[in-house]
């Protein structure tokens, strides 16, 4: 579902004196569906970027990033922005929604993006908002106020709305306590019995233990640092 | 799917000096397109000349008509691209006094291009501008109230029921959240981002304001004295800006 091979980066500060930053090159990494793999890797060694790589948040300078039948290295905006709606979901660390937008809503954005009707799209969002234990008092507020990990739960039902086939995670379990992260482990597992393709960046160990199948190690895409 | 917009090489000169420069992209149903740069850098300029206000001196504006397909705006007779401003086409300015009728009522702003596009029955215009009202969070017994009795942020809401009223499919907006508190943005970008999801409109919004077009538009243009030197989506552009004019940009943002 997921196939990156060859694929190379690097950061061109034009403003601070054109300092090149080279930070991968040659990595590769093979996702089927109903597998979830683990980019592992000290701090700095680009585990968030080859997965916004991915997202084509970040661009690429060679190589090729397979999502389904689309290049997302060589895609035009449009296919991505296609892409991202029906198969390519992204769970990031931070939440960004505008302002005054309902929780329930932000939630439910996901599926109304692909079709599904309001009633339908917000009993699903009702689900996870609840699965997710935030308070239905909350509901009908926007997100911008809560606290960090109630953020982080709205991000992570945004992210599970949608039954996407491939599925990218930033840290899912970091800042939640030890029920939701259960929670959270088991929506992992439950997308991962229905086929989706996951990459997954866990500090937390258990976590990865639990549901990860195998492990990519990014810093074998690290390049020379004396070059 | 086919594009709704096609912009081919389009340039306009102040004399020796350069507004915009060749410019080209497709723009599709459904799509949001913003457009950033610094005060100067061409992006009104373009914006008018895609709109008809300025005659560019090169280049083309192709538009899928309902009518007749593909037809350049550029080229067009002035009574049909009049036409077009009023129907398909929409345009929010900056300072809403130049897009309203400041001594005409509320409820006449939004039904006088009802009118223009051949409605007749009293009732109904006033019914449908009623309705538009409150879809901009205006209230009802304001609509015989006129524009200037109205704060700047109630004047830009208004001026977006007069131009969605007719059900254009294109809008062109120019700084639609300029000079508003953030308060009032935040309910203007809200209402925005639900009419072009509901109305599956495109559009193109012309800011210097990177948070709003994070929000709203999919994909990004940056300009630089009238040229273009990075397109993409908007985040890659905003998180992994390329050309040093975008890196400048984006880290010269103030953080809140």
């Amino acid at each position: 579902m997921i196939d990156v091979s060859g694929v190379a980066k690097s950061f061109v500060l034009h403003n601070q004196g054109s300092a090149m930053i080279p930070v991968m090159q040659g990595a590769a990494l093979a996702v089927a569906p109903g597998e979830c793999v683990a980019l592992v890797g000290a701090s700095g060694a680009g585990k968030s970027t080859l997965m916004r790589m991915i997202y084509g948040n970040y661009t690429a300078q060679a190589g090729r990033i397979m999502v389904g039948d689309v290049d997302v290295a060589t895609a035009p905006p449009r296919d991505v922005l296609a892409l991202r709606r029906e198969t390519l979901g992204y769970v990031s660390q931070f939440l960004r929604v505008v302002p005054r937008v309902p929780t329930l809503e932000v939630v439910a954005e996901p599926l109304r993006a692909v079709g599904v009707d309001v009633a339908r799209a917000e009993a699903r969002a009702r689900d996870l908002l609840s699965m997710l234990n935030i308070p239905e008092r909350l509901w009908s507020l926007s997100p911008t106020t809560f606290s960090g990990g109630e953020q982080q739960r709205v991000n992570i039902a945004r992210g599970f709305a949608h039954d996407y086939p491939a599925l990218l995670l930033d840290e899912p379990t970091a800042s939640l306590d030890a029920t939701n992260r259960a929670v959270v482990l088991d929506l992992i597992e439950q997308a991962k019995a229905r086929g989706a393709a996951i990459v997954g960046i866990f500090h937390d160990e258990a976590a990865r233990a639990q549901v990860c199948d195998r492990e990519v190690d990014v810093s074998h895409f690290t390049p020379e640092r004396a070059a | 799917m086919s594009p709704l917009l096609q912009v081919d090489g389009l340039s306009k000169f102040y004399g020796q000096r350069i507004g915009c420069a060749e410019v080209s992209f497709d723009l599709y149903p459904g799509e949001v397109m913003g457009i950033v740069g610094e005060s100067g850098s061409g992006k009104s300029t373009l914006l008018n000349c895609m709109a008809g206000h300025l005659p560019p001196d090169a280049g083309r504006v192709m538009f899928d008509t309902r009518a007749d397909g593909m037809r350049d705006t550029v080229t067009m007779s002035e009574p049909e691209r009049r036409m077009l401003g009023r129907t398909d086409w929409a345009f929010v300015h900056q300072h809403a006094r130049d897009g309203l009728r400041m001594n005409v009522s509320a409820g006449g702003n939004v039904g006088e291009r009802l009118m223009a596009v051949g409605a007749r029955h009293y009732g109904d215009i006033r019914a449908q501008a009623i309705d538009w009202l409150g879809r901009v969070e205006i209230a009802e017994d304001r609509i015989d109230d006129r524009p200037r009795q109205f704060s700047g942020g109630m004047q830009q809401r208004l001026q977006i029921a007069r131009n969605l009223v007719t059900g254009p499919r294109l809008v062109f907006m120019d700084e639609p959240t300029g000079g508003l508190d953030v308060s009032v943005q935040a309910r203007l970008l809200d209402l925005l981002r639900g009419l072009v999801r509901e109305m599956g409109l495109s559009a193109i919004i012309v800011t210097h304001d990177l948070a709003v077009v994070r929000l709203l538009a999919d994909r990004l243009m940056v300009m630089k004295d009238g040229h273009v030197v990075e397109t993409g989506l908007t985040d890659q552009v905003l998180d992994d800006p390329q050309h040093a004019y975008s890196q400048l940009l984006v880290s010269s943002v103030l953080q809140v």
